[in-house]
């Protein structure tokens, strides 16, 4: 128990320190050494990862393969879409946004009303993307359905949304909503309210890592991480698997939506192709990457494959492709922690050198329920930060 | 009435289509537990077969029937590849395998549009399937009702393969409890590597008969596969009567809700009613008996 406690105490330290770290990083560094336009391609890559921490939570400590998270990524985004279009309406005393003039749809939609208010559009990217994932995760996980099933219907949902966004001339089809003027009255073309933008997103980043940080090094944590590795051992000692899943697949949700919420006004449009099943899997690459298991790995991994995709596919248009499905080959098949899994690893080496640390973490024991949260979560995750 | 049977038959036919892409699947999920997200490549890897093959048969009757053959070996060929390459050292993380088969899927996709280009080809049908019969007051292009035949006669042949050939009981002994079946001298590498030929190839055999109803493109394996997953998931694990009766049973629900709504909000509505039914039978209509705990 001491040394639970005593690792505990270290790394609550070690967070605050990264948390420190990260923000500098992210506030002070990041404004002054990148042009405005490095500055929103970045806010527009913490997007993704704060859709990564999400999946790590999901995926990485839950087991859930969640394929669809562009369902409640493309939710939030679609409501913050609607939103600024009515607001840049009102503001040119419109009836409709200006793509439904041009459309000849003269009258507003019943289900774009109520987000033309803006306390309303704000509870409804926090609430809904939750409340979906809630009733679709207490209808599959109370009944048993997991594993490659679960995969599926959360692939098909994404699937299902992208083809009913795609069918709907009343926001945008095929070609979605773009053109924004303002957010929340701010104008979008300054660049001092696109750097705001940077800081709100950098800002979103630190507190959803925060909150899983909290999540998963709580009690909460670990029986996730048990459900994970043993289902039925869990039932057996007498917590319901289906609830401790439901709980990590909202919050992934929640973390989804408020991603997206803030990708509109960032990239300054969101269609179809962008929620769709290969985007959502695409998600997964960074996850998978950085390291699935790990607090940092996502959020690491999702910035660093953004990063890269945007390089190399502005050079080697149909190369990056290739690269993608390699990284998922080689990375997922052979490298399952991903490279946060090499840390420990190099701890090792490096120990040979140096005088071995007397409570070093056990590495490579993933049956054991509290060793493997120990292991491939905290202690790892507080070294990466800090390297971070 | 007229309505009535029109709706039937395009119900019918979608699902002769989900039929031909799911079968294949169904028989490899069903083998091994694992979901290869490549499938729907195997079955552009069929449609740019038919492309190639009448390339080089100017008939377009003798083609298409070259191209199921052909198309099957190929498919069949890049199955095995694919399993005796990656998916055999994957066995124990079915997960895993569902990712790094979609890596797989991408690198395939876009080698396509590298060898064939990005925009769709377009494949010629034979003369004895241009037209259509007039059943019961509807006309029904004769290319529906080959994909109908061909659907019937894949299921058919493969039921055949499974019941009566020494491979298939070897296979339904993999499938039941792969362990006994190893005790009790089955190969499992060799069923493995057989099975995933069987059910590649009747994915190309699938994306044949795609390219009568629609041009080939890159992607074209995608908009079927998320489908025949459903249809998979529905029918339950690896079985041939499952997997039709979900195919058939997503084609005329589809077809029917389609005709009163319009083509998204029908594909939604499938998807309800999928999630619904998975709420009464979470493991499928059919399930193999197995003694494993999961």
């Amino acid at each position: 128990m001491t040394l639970i406690q005593r690792l505990n105490a270290n790394s609550s330290f070690k967070a605050v320190g990264g948390f420190a770290l990260a923000a500098i990083v992210l506030f002070g560094i990041a404004p002054a050494a990148l042009s405005d336009f490095r500055l929103s391609l970045l806010a527009k890559f913490l997007c993704f990862a704060i859709v990564a921490v999400g999946i790590g939570l999901a995926w990485g400590r839950g087991g859930m393969l969640t394929l669809g998270q562009g369902v409640f990524f493309g939710i939030g985004a679609y409501i913050m879409a609607m939103h600024m279009q009515m607001a840049d309406a009102a503001k040119a005393h419109e009836d409709v946004p200006e793509f439904m003039s041009i459309a000849g749809i003269s009258e507003l939609p019943s289900y774009w009303q109520p987000f033309a208010s803006a306390p309303v559009a704000i509870i409804g990217i926090l609430v809904l993307p939750a409340a979906i994932a809630a009733v679709l995760g207490f209808g599959v996980f109370k009944r048993r359905v997991k594993g490659a099933y679960f995969a599926i219907l959360s692939q098909a949902l994404a699937a299902a949304l992208a083809i009913l966004l795609t069918g709907q001339q009343t926001i945008g089809g095929f070609t979605g909503l773009s053109d924004f003027k303002t957010f929340f009255g701010f104008r979008l073309d300054d660049p001092v309210n696109r750097r705001m933008m940077f800081f709100i997103a950098a800002g979103a980043l630190l507190i959803v890592v925060a909150i899983a940080r909290q999540l998963m090094n709580s009690r909460y944590g670990e029986l996730l991480v048990a459900v994970r590795d043993q289902e039925e051992r869990v039932r057996f000692l007498g917590y319901d698997p289906a609830n401790i899943k439901i709980v990590a697949y909202v919050v992934a949700a929640f973390f989804a939506g408020i991603a997206g919420a803030l990708f509109t006004p960032i990239v300054g449009i969101i269609s179809p192709a962008d929620i769709g099943v290969v985007p959502s899997i695409a998600f997964l690459i960074g996850v998978a990457i950085g390291g699935r298991t790990a607090l940092l790995g996502p959020v690491l991994g999702a910035i660093g494959v953004a990063w890269a995709q945007t390089t190399l596919s502005e050079n080697f248009p149909s190369g990056w492709t290739y690269i993608q499905g390699a990284l998922f080959i080689v990375v997922v098949g052979f490298l399952p922690a991903g490279l946060a899994g090499l840390w420990p690893l190099a701890r090792q080496f490096a120990g040979r050198f140096r005088p071995a640390k007397p409570e070093g973490p056990a590495v490579g024991a993933g049956a054991a329920i509290v060793a493997s949260v120990m292991s491939t979560g905290a202690a790892a995750d507080d070294e990466v930060k800090v390297k971070a | 009435m007229e309505v009535a049977v029109g709706q039937l038959f395009t119900g019918l036919s979608l699902g002769s289509i989900l039929l031909l892409a799911a079968l294949g699947l169904s028989l490899t999920f069903g083998q091994m537990g694992v979901i290869n997200m490549a499938h729907g490549e195997f079955i552009m890897a069929g449609c740019y077969t038919t492309f190639v093959v009448q390339q080089v048969i100017h008939s377009t009757g003798v083609a298409l029937i070259v191209s199921l053959f052909v198309g099957f070996l190929v498919g069949g060929l890049l199955g095995a590849a694919l399993e005796m390459g990656l998916i055999r050292w994957m066995y124990d993380r079915p997960l895993d395998t569902l990712l790094v088969t979609f890596g797989v899927g991408l690198v395939l996709q876009q080698v396509t549009r590298d060898i064939f280009g990005a925009p769709a080809k377009n494949v010629v049908a034979p003369d004895w399937l241009t037209g259509g019969l007039s059943i019961a007051g509807t006309v029904v292009p004769k290319t529906r009702i080959f994909i109908m035949v061909l659907a019937v006669a894949a299921v058919i042949a493969l039921a055949t393969v499974l019941k009566t050939t020494p491979l298939g009981r070897r296979i339904r002994a993999v499938v039941q409890n792969r362990s006994l079946a190893e005790t009790s001298g089955v190969s499992s590498r060799f069923t493995d590597i057989s099975t995933f030929f069987i059910g590649s190839g009747l994915a190309a055999v699938a994306g044949v008969a795609l390219t009568l109803i629609g041009s080939t493109s890159p992607t074209i394996g995608q908009s079927y596969l998320v489908d025949a997953f459903l249809v998979v998931v529905i029918g339950g694990l690896g079985q041939i009567k499952g997997t039709v009766i979900a195919a058939f049973g997503m084609g005329l629900l589809n077809s029917f809700v389609e005709y009163s709504t319009t083509a998204s909000v029908a594909k939604v509505i499938v998807f309800v009613v999928i999630v619904i039914f998975l709420q009464v039978r979470p493991q499928g209509l059919f399930t193999v008996r197995t003694r494993s705990l999961a």
